[in-house]
């Protein structure tokens, strides 16, 4: 069987990926693809309000319009008691998410659902929520995060006392909780340092902006079972949610994964899925529930906007001898920001002796955060970051030597806990500095910077199922919705294992009646744990085929190896026999035993840290405060590169994705708390004319606990170019920018301000 | 509500249908013909997902109502690929992995058809502002302007 | 539920008379590139549609005395391809192929820009400074108007009940004659105009102008055409002096608000900026 140190036939390819036809041809099907027999139309009602109380809701008029087959509203779902479950890389509180899932009492946010509809057209739909009364009493309401915090600010949650903080206050707030981590002792940190630089720094909540938006169709039985399909992150986690909310066993809910159109962390939670389901229970028929984009953005979770604040004290030869940082994360209507990982990977990227970070979790009036690409890590990495370069600045010194200077190593204690293991850090830096990008001349109103990133990665359950064909190709069923290519991923790992073509596996996604519990896609896990998964059943299958050959040779297993994708006898004492592949034993299985099958489901534990080091230069236009991305290089420590090209596309995707947060996206809202850009044309996403090409850069450290080296690789990307961004306006004009978006108004300002 | 009756052609076929009047042509393609390759990511005209040709014209299906087709050229990704044979973007586009979850990848491919039939030597500029209205959150652009400039060298070479 | 239905009618007289017997409840649908992304949003309700990109008339782009007249039905993509529109005007042709998208080029029209009355509209800047003329038609005939006069405010036009707009016309040009637009947008491509400047000027052979209009849009409830910016220009050769006096002239005439897509400071600023960018630009193709 392979192994790392062997030479690897399909690993660091890009074949193409098995999926890929139907995706070019429209035949792939998405969540708003499935059409069944019988059909219903479901469409939300949402509070146009920021913060109201629901005095009541009639649907009467609604129930009683020709066409009607459902109507729901909170009084549909149990109340749930407060409890917490992992979701993902963020937690999940089951009660607060049924009272996002349909407002309970009070409207929290612009675009809360209060009621939903089942009907037998759109149009019937549409009319019938125009025909719901919902009396409110609309509140103050409460957006921006430190105002929250005031003490006179609105109250969204009575019951909600900031946990953290010893003693628990006597009066609510919108603070639900206080963080505090740290190594050492800043105090004595920033006596020594020669240099200290300190500075606030704002960022805007943004939405991850897949272009599928959130769909699901659900058709229950009569006998309480029900089948979901929908674009999810995780179809086992949605059944896991769905049950719950909905009062059902977890085993009679059967959850397809359909074709998913991005997710980034916004799919790992549900939204529609549930009031399908509710929908569907009540009606007796299959209902379809589609977002439109106004929804999405109104409703499904961007991730937080910040107000957070960074100190740092270095010695006059770089040393950084104390880290400080305090994040102030808003979490939306409910509980729940990232600022835990934000606190945690504030300083994680170096070796500091006395860090100290503290953060608040705070309730706004704004659609509860979802995870966006490492929830947490950029909002407080842009602040850090953009810190150093100033010190690096001041220092007189190159801002990467001043991170090689400080960089995390292996043996390093992050501040957060662990010693690290094998890290690829500072091979990112000097791959930086190598680069023919570092040393690029610049011309006037240009400016380049560097910036990096740190997130942990994470493993967790994965199943995977592999059954031999007939004709000795191969079925491989995972249970980790496929985003961006990982189906090639699986299918390399399988082949590289077995020794066999990657063109004779098939890999699918199995729905959840079909394989075990698998967590979701996200946490950049998924090719490392599924991955694991898959390799645990390939040797499993390389094991049973071994077996087989033995027994059609009628020697001893022990004679036998599994090598390059056949059956051979181990040495010339074993025998001469010609070798076996995989085709010719499944041909023979029936004789040998039967079909040849092999289920792994494990637990993958030792996922690699990974570090990105990004450069990107700008030009700034003087006149008009416009910036304009030149060139862009991304290079990140991948442990080991499965499939190459869908490696590079994550970093690029990353990147672009970070470059919008840096420029221009953001949530605008009016003075009533209404979203005032629930679109596409004011919600600016990258355009293509916007960027560069986008030079991804793969370094491998391989991660020991993988047996390819595989370290997650998703996520980091996004991490480093608001900072990067920064550093290169700064470069350009000479002035810090602190505030995200970087938009045209805010640099012209700085601009005439700044100088 | 009178629905209206439409004879159009889609990818060639003659094809009829019957439509609300508020129903777009994206309405229309995914419900009633079931022709699922056009995507919605916003129904108004901003990310490109749901584009077709109309009489050769690049538009977003989403801001056509279906009874426009009356007596006009359809076409969808449906039609991109001949028979067995995709068409060169859809093999390029697949060997350079320029599509990650792939909800864009109908509407960029029907788009860049267009342009290379229009301008067959496009430069990177060129490509990446026709595709402006054609929103990507996965890729970055990067692999799927390169897919098509070099399809397009590909196509002037043969 | 609305009871919407679809016309598609043949001439400018039909599409009048439906108008007309809509009392107020029909719409006009050109590219449906403002109406079906309102009538999505919920923000029209009407009960016809009325689709003029079936009138030849609205359709055609024809040669007249030198100058041009176009269908208000034409997309962007079509006025695009006509090289006699981009010689001519080349700054009314770059401005009405900034709206939107490759795929919104498919359909937009300059009619459907201007009537819908957005003080963003990219087109309206560029007609204004070109001084084009519209023709509209209505239960009492037709008439002449110049583009400058249509657009009263946001949403709102000096139609009258029950007319459309026909056609645009652009004359004929004096030589040395050159028009541009520039707009400022956050992006690329796939914004709202910030702000719009639209210039168009006419130099002798000393290179001295002797004629110029400048219009802005986004800074104000509606285009404003900038008397002082186009005296700014008259006489001079479009020197440093000129373009500070420019500058200034489109800044003073700014109203702008405060809005999702950009703050009163920096529409201002930005203002005067693109004067004198499209100015420069207008020089050099006046210059030839
Ligand atoms: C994604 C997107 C991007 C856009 N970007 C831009 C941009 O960059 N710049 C810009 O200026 N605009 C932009 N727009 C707005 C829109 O595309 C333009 O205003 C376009 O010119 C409208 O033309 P239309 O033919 O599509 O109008 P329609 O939508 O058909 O009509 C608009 C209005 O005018 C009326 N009308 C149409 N024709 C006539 C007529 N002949 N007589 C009287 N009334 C008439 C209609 O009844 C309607 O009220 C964008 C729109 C979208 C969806
Ligand atoms: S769905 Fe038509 S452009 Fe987005
Ligand atoms: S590949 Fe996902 S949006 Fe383009």
């Amino acid at each position: 069987m392979a192994s790392e140190n062997q030479e690897l036939k399909w690993i660091g390819t890009s074949p193409v990926r098995p999926d890929g036809t139907d995706k070019v041809t429209g035949r792939a099907k998405f969540g708003a693809d499935l059409m069944l027999p019988g059909m219903l139309t479901g469409k939300i009602l949402r509070s146009p309000h920021a913060h109201a109380k629901i005095k009541s809701i009639d649907t009467s008029k609604a129930e009683a319009l020709p066409g009607v087959k459902a109507v729901v509203s909170a009084a549909d779902i149990a109340e749930m008691p407060s409890e917490w479950v992992p979701a993902g890389e963020l937690q999940l509180n089951y009660r607060d998410l049924a009272s996002n899932i349909m407002a309970r009492g009070k409207a929290l946010y612009d675009g809360h659902a209060v009621a939903a509809v089942a009907a037998t057209s759109a149009a019937i739909a549409d009319a019938a929520l125009d025909l719901i009364a919902v009396d409110y009493e609309v509140l103050p309401h409460v957006i921006d995060v430190e105002e929250a915090m005031a003490p006179d600010a609105p109250v969204l949650h009575e019951d909600m006392f900031t946990e953290g903080v010893t003693p628990t206050p006597d009066k609510p707030s919108n603070i639900f909780k206080e963080i505090d981590i740290g190594i050492g002792d800043v105090e004595t940190g920033f006596a020594a340092a020669d240099l200290i630089v300190e500075r606030s720094f704002k960022t805007a909540p943004v939405h991850q902006g897949y272009i599928e938006p959130h769909a699901a169709v659900a058709s229950f039985a009569e006998d309480g079972q029900a089948e979901l399909w929908c674009s999810t992150q995780g179809h086992f986690t949605a059944r896991a949610y769905c049950a719950k909310l909905l009062g059902m066993d977890v085993s009679d809910l059967r959850v397809t994964a359909s074709e998913i159109g991005g997710g980034f962390g916004g799919k790992t939670t549900v939204y529609v899925e549930p009031v399908a389901l509710l929908l569907s229970r009540k009606a007796g028929r299959p209902v379809r529930v589609v977002m439109t984009r106004d929804e999405v953005f109104r409703a499904s979770g961007p991730t937080s906007g910040a107000a957070n604040w960074v100190k740092i004290g270095v010695t006059n030869d770089g040393k950084i001898v104390a880290g400080e940082a305090v994040l102030k994360y808003q979490a939306g209507a409910f509980p729940g920001s990232p600022v835990q990982p934000g606190c945690m990977c504030a300083f994680a990227p170096y070796d500091i002796e006395n860090v100290k970070v503290k953060g608040y979790d705070v309730v706004t009036n704004r659609p509860k955060v979802a995870a966006y690409r490492a929830p947490g890590a950029p909002i407080a990495e842009h602040a850090v970051e953009s810190v150093l370069d100033e010190v690096a600045k001041k220092l007189g010194m190159d801002p990467i030597e001043l991170r090689q200077k400080n960089a995390a190593r292996e043996g390093t204690n992050a501040a957060y806990g662990p010693k690290f293991g094998p890290i690829g850090y500072a091979e990112t830096l000097a791959a930086a500095k190598a680069h023919p990008h570092y040393s690029a001349p610049l011309g006037p109103n240009q400016g380049r910077g560097v910036a990096s990133g740190f997130w942990f990665n994470v493993g967790g359950d994965s199943c995977a199922t592999m059954n031999v064909s007939e004709d000795g190709t191969l079925v491989l069923a995972t249970g980790s919705p496929d985003i961006g290519g990982s189906r090639a991923s699986m299918a390399i790992m399988a082949a590289e294992t077995l020794g066999i073509d990657v063109a004779d596996v098939r890999p699918i996604v199995a729905d959840t009646a079909s394989l075990g519990y698998t967590f979701l896609t996200g946490g950049s896990r998924v090719t490392f744990a599924t991955g694991m998964a898959v390799i645990e059943a390939s040797k499993q299958i390389a094991e049973e085929l071994r077996q087989r050959a033995a027994k059609i040779w009628d020697i001893s297993v022990d004679a036998v190896v599994w090598e390059d994708g056949y059956a051979k006898p181990a040495g010339a004492n074993a025998g001469d026999f010609e070798p076996l592949s995989i085709g010719d034993i499944a041909a023979q299985a029936g004789k040998t035993g039967g079909p040849i099958s092999a289920n792994a489901a494990l637990n993958a534990q030792g996922a690699g840290p990974g570090f990105g080091t990004h450069i990107c230069d700008v030009e700034v236009d003087p006149e008009t405060g416009r910036v304009t991305v030149l060139r862009y290089t991304a290079i990140q420590d991948c442990g080991k590169a499965i499939h190459k090209a869908y490696v590079e596309g994550q970093i690029q995707g990353g990147a672009a994705q970070g470059i919008g947060w840096a420029l221009n996206e953001e949530y605008i809202y009016d003075e009533k708390g209404r979203l005032d850009n629930p679109g596409f044309l004011d919600y600016r996403i990258p355009v293509a004319s916007d960027l560069p090409m986008i030079e991804a850069v793969i370094v491998e450290v391989a991660n020991p606990t993988h047996p390819y080296g595989v370290r997650g690789v998703g996520e980091v990307p996004i991490i480093p170019p608001m900072a990067t961004v920064a550093n290169a306006i700064e470069g350009a004009i000479g002035v810090r920018m602190t505030e995200l978006p970087m938009s045209p108004p805010k640099v012209l300002a700085a601009l005439d301000n700044g100088r | 509500m009178a629905k209206i009756h439409v004879t159009t052609t889609i990818n060639g076929e003659p094809t009829e249908f019957l439509c609300e009047p508020q129903q777009t042509l994206l309405d229309v393609l995914r419900d009633e013909l079931r022709l699922t390759g056009s995507k919605e990511g916003c129904g108004t005209g901003d990310c490109g997902a749901c584009s077709v040709t109309f009489d050769g014209r690049l538009i977003c299906s989403c801001l056509a109502l279906g009874a426009e087709a009356e007596g006009h050229e359809i076409e969808t990704i449906e039609g991109m690929a001949e028979g067995e044979n995709l068409h060169p973007l859809q093999q390029k586009f697949l060997e350079h992995a320029a599509l990650q979850c792939g909800v864009c990848t109908p509407g960029i491919l029907i788009a860049a058809k267009a342009l290379l039939e229009k301008n067959p030597d496009p430069s990177e500029s060129e490509v990446r502002y026709w595709l402006a209205g054609n929103l990507c959150r996965c890729t970055g652009y990067d692999k799927i302007i390169r897919a098509v400039l070099e399809c397009a060298a590909d196509m002037r070479g043969a | 539920m609305n009871a919407l239905t679809y016309a598609s009618p043949g001439s400018v007289d039909e599409a009048v008379k439906l108008l007309a017997a809509a009392d107020g409840n029909a719409r006009l649908l050109a590219g449906g590139t403002d109406l079906l992304v309102q009538l999505r949003l919920g923000m029209i309700e009407p009960s016809l549609i009325i689709d003029v990109k079936n009138i030849s008339e609205m359709t055609a782009i024809k040669e007249e005395n030198g100058g041009f007249r176009i269908g208000a039905s034409i997309s962007g993509a079509a006025l695009g391809e006509h090289a006699g529109m981009q010689r001519a005007w080349p700054g009314v042709v770059e401005a009405v192929a900034l709206i939107g998208s490759t795929q919104i080029q498919g359909r937009a029209t300059m009619g459907g820009n201007l009537c819908n009355a957005s003080p963003a509209a990219d087109a309206v800047p560029a007609m204004i400074a070109a001084d084009a003329l519209c023709t509209i038609a209505g239960p009492d005939g037709r008439r002449e108007a110049r583009v400058e006069e249509i657009v009263t405010g946001p949403g709102e036009t000096s139609l009258e009940a029950f007319e459309m707009v026909v056609d645009f016309f652009f004359p004929a040009r004096p030589a040395r004659s050159g028009d541009a637009y520039l707009r400022f947008i956050p992006r690329t491509e796939m914004d709202i105009a910030v702000v719009g400047a639209g210039v168009s000027l006419t130099l002798d052979e000393a290179g001295v102008c002797t004629a110029a209009r400048m219009a802005l849009g986004a800074v104000a409830a509606t285009q404003l055409v900038v008397e002082d910016a186009a005296k700014a220009l008259i006489g001079s050769t479009l020197d440093g002096a000129a373009m500070e006096k420019l500058d200034s002239a489109a800044r003073a005439a700014c109203r702008p608000i405060d809005d999702k897509r950009g703050t009163i400071e920096h529409r201002t600023k930005v203002a005067g900026v693109l004067a004198r960018r499209a100015a420069a630009i207008a020089k050099q193709r006046a210059e030839g």
